[in-house]
């Protein structure tokens, strides 16, 4: 009998109980209905269900409402609440140092595509091994909701005689596909089936997997018209595909079914499954079909969701500098140091 | 702070420039060339031999942000003395460039000697009579060296080169510098493959000395001589030299982005790396990137630091500018991470080629709040190495980050060194708690000073335990790491900080004191001043003024500084910055009437400090005590003792 209030973990030929309490983490400070809660919830569930390794994930956020998240999930895991906009670097340092990490990061729409943009677009196309969580709602909450650059165009800030917004949105999806993200994906907090999926499948993958989450603050941009509000994007949400994920089991044989359109393995062995429901024409490994549907969708009004793009072909970051087997941080002194001969013979050279 | 911001100006008009005397072994050479026109080889096949003469010696390359085409300029120096700081008036002058000529022939001193292409416009006698000239016809001697090849595209380009061979062959029978010598030097400079070309360089060079011999009066009044004896030296800069320190640090993640004068230390630190740390599957035992901006490189860092690497980067002024919220970051979470700043002259983009000690009190103090950093200073090639090892212990030990402040006058001219020794302590790691640790302890909390010394314990992201994890943040935080606004959380946590500070500065690299026991005047200096400081001091004892010496080698200051200072009457503090920054630090910290004691001396126009720089304001003020910003005395008797003529201040 599994008992329900612990998960079994199986990690590198050994495996461990531990509480479901390791998977989760302090209350949320965030706002009641807050969509970051939701996605918090669905992240936990992702990783309970996966059985992730706490001990080898780490948590990584910038700053701002989103950036908090870390403190709600895995509290058996390290976490590190980083700078503004500069999550992105720090975790491709973790990752340098420790190559066999699980590293989640959380980041926001302002984190993100405002002051973080840069170092967002040099990560995706570093595709180095992260899963990049944008909680993105459009403005800024901590600071009390000025616009960030996913702020729908001509929308008012909330109070009184609130200002426009004259610029036109990013959509963060097309940046990173651009960028060279080797999986990019858009969902909605309150999609928990299709969210759970797409967790899965990004921890699943090793390279950087994008997620753009519209999710919704219902303090500052959760109003009638708001592109971010509960309310749009359960009307405007078109989910591209019934989207699956089938884990890497050792006891399940995973079987073609017949009629399927798109099934692509993952690095980890699990499988993902996409059964379109509409754009059949969609190619999900072609970065020209990814950015032509989301031009689409905003002509249409619509908010497309589900996995865009998908590589699991490229290379990652930490692949591309061939490192050893064993991370930089655990290395010996007799792997780091060369040994006096080595330094002789290059004085003989000065 | 209120610094006492009265530098000595440096008064060239105030003494008369003397005429040279006949020299052997006290060799100053000024080449004037083009940017990218190849003279680096020339010059260090002089340097070379030089060396292997037996002679110490250095070279300087004095050249403009630049690609090809702007003037440069290398300074040579030959001492039997080992002065290797730089020199302001060279005996001889290579005037290889037409469009600095005039200048650098008027700035000569009396009886200098010009060498200069015979094919200039210009005629250089024409500007003055107090020196002498020798033109030299250097492009019918290299033609003859190397004829016209007309199969050979590159024909010209490599002639442009070669060409300035013939100098080292004129000087080399101007100096009498054994030809054997040159060629060795040269074929030092032309290894493995380029050999051949080495060859067509030497000849060139022959073709230099044998119309020297021919051509030039037989008076030689700047000469050389082999200096008997062996001596084992390297000649390496600063910046490759820290690459080493990389090496043999056992550094694991390097970041960077390119900025001068640092740029080069991170492709060395790279070459070095491939070559060394490489496994027999072609695996490496570290990880080098190039950043999109200095940002993300310390951001890097910081990450990698925190997991457990030992992470650096290496960067310049306004680079370490933009880290400065990843510093304050660092500093408050405890991150180890190191910073090596390779100082060249600011504001701004400023002069990046050229040298300055323009960054000290910023480093010392970068972030937000209160911040206070581990510095280390090198004042030699050799602690650009040992210091950068150094500096990745120190990180480890304290984690904090760690500064190494070089310059550009270290870090990218080349010096005349002892080889450097494998390091004698093993890798520090820091109080890192492992699995079994915790298992052994049953508890940890990240920001707990269980030992006092204001250092805690901390753990690696991937630690297999469940006390492991803890949630690193920027935020106010209590021991567990939680977040916490509490003011009694807050004021422990930066009174722990400033504990461990107090920790480490006993620990770093102490100053180096010579106390002379006759000495009222002490002189307190660091970095690269250190060689124009020492030849400054025997020029003082010359003109009759004792000096002892105090070379600062980390911040925060130790308590021998301050000592040093309670000892002598006078305390200059020499540096190449204009605001007398290391001054700033010492009055901040010196007690009473202790501050009055010090008299800044400072260089800031972008050439290294020379002797002359520091020993003309000095002897100034010596000479002429009642100028006014003298130091107040302790007692009246003191000042009748020292200067009978002086009235105490009444300040």
């Amino acid at each position: 009998m599994p008992n329900p209030a612990t998960i079994t973990v199986h990690d590198n030929g050994h495996s461990f109980n531990l509480p479901t309490l390791a998977f989760q983490g302090l209350p949320s400070t965030l706002c009641k209905g807050c969509g970051h809660n939701s996605i918090t919830s669905h992240l936990i569930e992702a990783c309970k269900s996966l059985a992730v390794n706490p001990y080898k994930t780490i948590k990584m956020s910038g700053i701002g409402c989103s950036s908090k998240t870390p403190a709600y999930f895995l509290s058996a895991s390290h976490g590190f609440n980083a700078l503004h906009g500069r999550m992105p670097s720090v975790a491709t340092g973790a990752m340098l140092a420790n190559h066999k990490l699980l590293c989640i990061g959380i980041s926001g729409d302002g984190d993100t595509a405002n002051i973080g943009m840069g170092q967002f677009m040099h990560i995706c196309r570093r595709n180095v091994p992260i899963v990049y969580i944008i909680e993105n709602n459009g403005c800024y909450g901590l600071t009390k909701g000025q616009f960030s650059a996913t702020a729908d165009l001509h929308a008012h800030l909330r109070r009184p005689g609130g200002e426009e917004n004259q610029v036109p949105p990013f959509d963060l999806c097309e940046q990173a596909i651009t960028a060279g993200a080797s999986f990019v994906a858009r969902s909605f907090a309150g999609d928990k089936k299709q969210m759970i999926a797409l967790l899965k499948a990004a921890i699943a993958h090793r390279g950087t997997a994008v997620l753009d989450v519209i999710s919704p603050c219902v303090t500052f941009n959760d109003f009638e018209g708001s592109t971010k509000s509960w309310d749009w994007a359960r009307a405007h949400e078109s989910p591209l595909h019934e989207l699956g994920f089938v884990p890497r089991l050792p006891e399940i044989e995973v079987e073609q079914t017949p009629g399927e359109p798109v099934r692509v393995q993952l690095h980890d062995g699990a499988w993902i499954t996409l059964k379109a429901l509409r754009h059949e024409e969609h190619n999900v490994s072609s970065r020209a079909s990814a950015l032509a549907l989301l031009e689409e969708s905003h002509e249409n009004g619509e908010f497309v969701t589900g996995l865009l793009y998908l590589n699991t072909t490229t290379p990652n970051f930490t692949e591309r500098l061939t490192l050893v087997d064993t991370p930089l941080a655990l290395l010996s002194e007799d792997m780091l140091r060369p040994k006096p001969e080595v330094l002789e013979k290059i004085m003989q050279t000065l | 702070m209120s610094p006492a911001l009265t530098p000595v100006q440096e008064s060239p008009a105030e003494i008369q420039p003397a005429g040279f005397t006949p020299s052997v072994n006290d060799l100053a050479i000024k080449v004037g060339t083009v940017n990218g026109s190849g003279s680096q080889s020339a010059n260090l096949a002089i340097l070379r031999a030089l060396y292997s003469m037996g002679i110490p010696c250095s070279g300087k390359n004095v050249f403009p942000s630049n690609i090809e085409g702007l003037p440069t300029w290398f300074h040579l120096r030959a001492s039997a003395q080992g002065y290797v700081g730089h020199v302001l008036d060279p005996r001889i002058l290579i005037c290889m460039n037409e469009a600095t000529a005039r200048d650098d022939v008027l700035a000569l001193r009396p009886g200098a000697l010009c060498v200069y292409r015979d094919d200039f416009d210009l005629d250089p006698r024409t500007l003055r009579g107090d020196i002498q000239f020798f033109p030299v016809p250097f492009l019918k001697l290299v033609q003859e060296a190397y004829p016209p090849d007309k199969t050979d595209k590159l024909y010209r380009d490599r002639l442009r080169k070669v060409v300035n061979m013939v100098y080292v062959g004129v000087l080399a029978s101007m100096c009498q510098i054994e030809m054997e010598a040159i060629e060795w030097g040269i074929r030092r400079e032309f290894p493995g493959r380029k050999a051949r070309a080495g060859e067509v360089n030497i000849n060139a060079a022959a073709a230099g000395f044998r119309w020297a011999e021919a051509s030039l009066p037989p008076e030689r009044p700047y000469t050389v001589a082999r200096i008997p004896g062996s001596w084992n030296k390297i000649l390496i800069e600063g910046n490759k030299a820290a690459a080493l320190g990389v090496l043999f640090g056992g550094a694991s993640v390097l970041t960077w982005y390119p900025i001068t004068p640092s740029s080069s230390l991170a492709e060395y630190a790279e070459d070095f790396l491939k070559h060394h740390r490489v496994d027999a599957n072609g695996k490496c035992s570290f990880a080098i990137v190039q950043a999109e901006d200095e940002l993300a490189a310390i951001g890097m860092a910081v990450g990698a630091g925190w997991a457990g690497a030992r992470a650096l980067t290496a960067t310049s002024g306004p680079g370490t500018s933009l880290m400065a919220e990843f510093v304050g970051l660092a500093y408050f979470a405890e991150i180890p991470v190191v910073i090596i700043d390779v100082q060249r002259m600011g504001p701004s983009t400023g002069l990046p080629t050229r040298t300055s000690q323009g960054d000290v009190l910023k480093l010392h103090m970068l972030g937000h709040g209160d911040c206070r950093h581990l510095v280390l200073l090198p004042g030699s090639v050799e602690e650009c190495y040992s210091f950068t090892i150094e500096s990745l212990d120190l990180a480890q030990r304290f984690q904090t980050p760690v500064f190494m402040a070089s310059d550009l006058d270290l870090g990218m001219n080349l010096w005349l060194t002892d080889p450097f020794r494998y390091p004698d302590r093993p890798l520090a790691r820091g109080k890192v708690l492992t699995k079994e640790d915790l298992d052994r302890l049953g508890r940890f909390e990240r920001y707990r000073d269980a030992d006092g010394d204001g250092v805690c314990e901390r753990t690696l992201p991937g630690t297999e335990h469940p006390l492991a994890a803890y949630f690193t943040r920027g935020t106010g935080h209590n021991e567990k790491s939680g977040y916490s606004e509490r003011p009694d959380d807050w004021k422990r946590n930066l009174d722990r900080l400033a504990r461990k500070l107090q920790t480490a500065r006993p620990q770093l690299p102490a100053p180096v004191v010579d106390d002379n026991p006759h000495a009222r005047v002490g002189l307190i200096a660091y970095g690269g001043t250190h060689y124009a400081l020492v030849e400054a001091r025997d020029l003082l004892a010359a003109e009759g003024i004792e000096t002892s010496y105090c070379r600062v080698r980390a911040l925060p200051l130790a308590d021998a500084v301050f000592q040093f200072i309670e000892r002598h009457e006078r305390v200059y503090v020499v540096e190449q910055n204009r605001d007398a920054q290391l001054q700033t630090l010492l009055h901040a910290e010196l007690c009473g009437t202790l501050a009055n004691r010090l008299i800044p001396v400072n260089h800031y126009n972008g050439t290294p400090i020379a002797a002359e720089n520091i020993v003309r304001p000095i002897l100034a003020r010596e000479q002429s005590p009642c100028t006014s910003g003298w130091p107040v005395a302790e007692s009246a008797h003191e000042i009748d003792r020292a200067h009978p003529s002086c009235e105490p201040s009444t300040e």
